[in-house]
C-alpha cells in the first residue's frame, strides 16, 4: 500500500492575466462596473429577506407587530429567542433534528459509500444491472400513499427508525460517489489488491480517505435534506410529539398564519409560553431563525470541499 | 499479509485493457460491448461470480433492501383498483371496484378538476426549469467575469446560501416578502416607491401570478446552487481557446458566445435531461404551502392534490391513481430524454 495520493490537476487560470491588462478599454471598465453593481444587488436580494427575519425575531415582539423593520431591529430584544427555547415542544424538536441528522447522515454515508465502492469496480460482472435498479429509483417512485402503506405494514409509524431506515441509500448521492471511485487511478487499487487486501479493506482504508472531499460534498446534501425535511414527519410521525422536528412545527406555524389571514400574517393576538409573552410574527421570526441557522453555519466551511468535489466529479464524469 | 494467493481471475480480467474504450462514439461502444459479451473471460460464470463474492457481499444486501423501499411498494397500487377505506383494515379485505377510480379521475366528476392540476404541475415546472436554467447560465457567465477571486467567492457564497433554505422557511419569507407593506413585504414596499404600482398587491389571492411566483421564488432559492457545474464546466475549458480567439480578434461577447456557451453545452444537456425527470415531481412544498383557496385553480399540482384530497381527506384511491399517472409519465420522460441525448451523442445517466 504505497502512493495513496490523486495527483490535482494544476490550476490554469494564471495565463489569461496578462494579455488582458494589456487591452483594458473603456468598454471593458464599463462591463466590469456594470457587472459589479448588477451582482451586488442580486446579492443584496439573496440575503435581505434572512436579515429583515433576523432583525425581526431580535425587536420586541409588541413592536415587531407595527411593521416597518428592515435589517436592524428597532427595540433590540432577545425576549423571542428566550420564548421559543422555554417552549417544550420547539425545544424538544430542535434536539430530534439534530439526532435524526446525525443518524441519518452516519448511515448514508456508510452504505452508499461501501455500495459506491462495490459499482465501481470494472471487474464487478453485475455492475451495470445492479446501477441500473438504483438509477431508476431516481425516476421510479411508488408514490406517497404506497410509501405511507409500506411503513404502515412494516410497523415502522411513530417511530424514530421511519426517519433513517427507508433513506440509506440515495441513488443521486450513489452517483456521485461511484464516478467519483472510478476516477481513482487503477494502480492504486491493484498494488493494495497485491499486498493482499480485500475489497472490504480496499473500500474502507484505500478509497474512503482519497473520497474525503466527495464524502463531504455527499455528506452535506444528506444532512440538509434530512434537517430540511418535513414531509417524513407529517406521513409518519405526526402522532407522536416526542418524535416531531424543528421544520415540521414551523411548517404548522405557517399554515396557521396562512390561514388566519392571507396578508395579516396572524399579526394579532400573542403567543404565551411560561408567562413570557411575544407576538405571532415575532416568534415565527425567531423559529425560522433557528431553523435556518445551523445548516447555514456549516456550509461555508465546507464550502471549499464542495466546490472541488462536485467539480471533480462532475469534469471526469 | 500473503500476497501471492490472491484470486488470479478477478486480477487478470481487472487488469485487462478498460471495458469501456474512451472512445466517444456511439457505435464503437456498443461493438465493444457485444464483443466482450462473446468474450469468455467476460461470461458469468460460477468460479467468477464465487471471485467476486465480497463485491457481492457489499451490493446484494442493499440491493434487496432498496428493492423493498423503491420497488416494493408498487403491492400498494392495488388501491387504485379498489374502493379503500382505511377502516377495513389491510388490502386484501377491501372491495374490488375495477377502472372505476381511473375513469372518475381522468373522465368523470374529478376529471376536469385533474385535467387542470396536470396543467399546473407542468406549467409550474416549465417555468421554473427554463426561468432557472437561463438565470444559471447568465449568472455563471457573468461570474465568470469577475476576475477579483475573494469577492467572487463572497458572491458565490452569498447566492448559495438560500439553497440550504428548507421550503417550509422559504415559503414562510416568500409569503412575508409579498405581503403588505404593513406585514413586512418589502415587494410592494419597492414597488411603490418606485411608483410602478399605486397601490399594494395582493400577489397571494391573484391567480394568475401564481406561476410566476413559484418559479420566482424557486429562482431566489437555487439560483446560485445551478451555477456550481456551469461555473465547473467552465474552469475545465482549455485557456488556450480563449487566447487563439484574441489572437484573431474577438472581444468579450464573441467570445462567451463562441466558446465558454459551446463548450457548457453537454453541461446544460445533461442538466436538463436530469430536470425533465422529474417535471411531475417538482414543485411541492411551495404550492402546497403558499397555495390557498382563492388560487387553488392555479396552484395545485399533482402532489398537492395527492397529500390534500388523498392523503389528508381520506381519498386514498383517487391519490393512488394520480400518483400512478405520475411515475408512469416520469419514467415515460427520463426514457425519451435518454434517447434524445443519445442521438445527440452526449453524456447520458446510465
Amino acid at each position: 500500500m504505497s502512493s495513496t495520493t490523486v495527483a490535482k490537476p494544476p490550476a490554469r487560470r494564471a495565463s489569461r492575466g496578462g494579455t488582458q491588462r494589456r487591452k483594458r478599454t473603456v468598454e471593458q471598465i464599463i462591463f466590469t462596473t456594470l457587472n459589479t453593481i448588477f451582482l451586488l444587488a442580486l446579492a443584496a436580494l439573496m440575503i435581505y429577506p434572512l436579515l429583515n427575519t433576523l432583525a425581526i425575531s431580535l425587536d420586541d415582539g409588541n413592536d415587531a407587530v407595527r411593521g416597518g423593520i428592515g435589517i436592524w431591529p428597532r427595540v433590540f430584544s432577545l425576549q423571542n429567542y428566550n420564548v421559543v427555547f422555554n417552549m417544550t415542544t420547539i425545544y424538544q424538536a430542535f434536539f430530534m433534528s439534530v439526532l435524526k441528522t446525525v443518524v441519518v447522515v452516519t448511515t448514508n454515508l456508510f452504505f452508499t459509500s461501501m455500495l459506491a465502492y462495490a459499482l465501481s469496480r470494472k471487474e464487478f460482472i453485475f455492475r451495470r444491472s445492479i446501477t441500473l435498479i438504483f438509477v431508476l429509483t431516481m425516476y421510479f417512485d411508488a408514490g406517497l400513499i404506497p410509501n405511507y402503506l409500506l411503513i404502515k405494514d412494516l410497523g415502522m409509524l411513530n417511530s424514530f427508525q421511519a426517519y433513517w431506515v427507508p433513506t440509506i441509500i440515495s441513488a443521486f448521492n450513489l452517483i456521485i460517489l461511484r464516478t467519483y471511485m472510478k476516477s481513482i487511478p487503477d494502480e492504486i487499487i491493484e498494488s493494495a489488491r497485491i499486498d493482499g487486501a480485500g475489497e472490504f479493506r480496499m473500500w474502507w482504508q484505500i478509497v474512503m480517505p482519497l473520497c474525503k472531499p466527495t464524502l463531504a460534498v455527499v455528506g452535506l446534501f444528506v444532512a440538509v435534506a434530512s434537517w430540511n425535511s418535513w414531509l417524513d414527519t407529517l406521513l409518519y410521525n405526526s402522532g407522536d410529539p416526542a418524535l416531531s422536528t424543528l421544520q415540521y412545527e414551523l411548517q404548522k406555524l405557517l399554515a396557521s398564519s396562512m390561514n388566519a389571514g392571507m396578508n395579516s400574517v396572524a399579526a394579532t393576538g400573542s403567543a404565551h409560553s411560561g408567562g413570557q409573552v411575544t407576538t405571532p410574527i415575532a416568534l415565527r421570526s425567531a423559529i425560522t431563525m433557528v431553523a435556518a441557522v445551523p445548516i447555514l453555519f456549516v456550509y461555508p466551511f465546507l464550502q471549499k470541499h464542495f466546490v472541488s468535489g462536485l467539480r471533480i466529479g462532475s469534469v471526469k464524469g | 499479509m500473503t500476497d501471492a494467493k490472491v484470486s488470479t481471475p478477478v486480477t487478470a480480467t481487472g487488469l485487462e485493457p478498460a471495458l469501456e474504450p474512451a472512445s466517444s462514439s456511439r457505435a464503437q461502444k456498443r461493438k465493444a460491448r457485444k464483443n466482450a459479451a462473446k468474450d469468455p473471460k467476460r461470461k458469468i460464470t460460477w468460479d467468477r461470480v464465487w471471485a467476486q463474492r465480497a463485491l457481492l457481499a457489499m451490493s446484494v444486501p442493499l440491493l434487496m433492501y432498496q428493492i423493498l423501499f423503491k420497488y416494493v411498494p408498487v403491492y400498494g397500487w392495488a388501491i387504485a383498483f379498489q374502493h379503500y377505506k382505511p377502516g377495513r383494515g389491510s388490502i386484501w379485505n377491501q372491495r374490488w371496484v375495477g377502472l372505476e377510480n381511473f375513469h372518475n379521475l381522468f373522465t368523470g366528476v374529478n376529471g376536469e378538476r385533474f385535467r387542470r392540476v396536470v396543467v399546473n404541475t407542468m406549467g409550474q415546472s416549465v417555468l421554473t426549469l427554463v426561468v432557472g436554467t437561463l438565470g444559471a447560465i447568465v449568472l455563471a457567465l457573468l461570474l465568470n467575469e469577475v476576475k477579483n477571486l475573494p469577492f467572487k467567492r463572497i458572491l458565490q457564497n452569498i447566492t448559495y446560501m438560500p439553497h440550504f433554505l428548507s421550503w417550509v422557511i422559504v415559503a414562510s419569507l416568500a409569503s412575508v416578502a409579498l405581503s403588505l407593506p404593513s406585514s413586512g413585504g418589502f415587494i410592494n414596499q419597492g414597488l411603490m416607491s418606485l411608483h410602478l404600482v399605486d397601490h399594494p398587491v395582493l400577489f397571494l389571492t391573484q391567480p394568475n401570478y401564481f406561476w410566476g411566483i413559484v418559479a420566482g421564488t424557486s429562482l431566489w432559492k437555487e439560483l446560485g446552487w445551478n451555477t456550481i457545474l456551469y461555473l465547473a464546466a467552465i474552469t475545465a475549458i482549455d485557456p488556450g481557446l480563449y487566447e487563439a480567439a484574441e489572437v484573431d480578434g474577438a472581444g468579450r461577447y464573441r467570445k462567451m458566445f463562441s466558446i465558454t456557451l459551446p463548450s457548457i453545452r453537454p453541461t446544460i444537456v445533461v442538466l436538463l435531461i436530469i430536470n425533465s425527470g422529474w417535471i411531475l415531481s417538482t414543485n411541492f412544498e411551495l404550492p402546497y404551502f403558499l397555495g390557498n383557496g382563492l388560487v387553488s385553480d392555479k396552484s395545485e399540482t399533482i402532489d398537492v392534490f395527492v397529500l390534500r384530497y388523498g392523503y389528508q381527506l381520506g381519498n386514498y384511491s383517487l391519490a393512488v391513481v394520480a400518483g400512478i399517472f405520475k411515475t408512469i409519465v416520469a419514467v415515460i420522460l427520463v426514457g425519451s430524454a435518454n434517447l434524445a441525448a443519445k442521438r445527440l451523442n452526449q453524456e447520458t445517466l446510465v
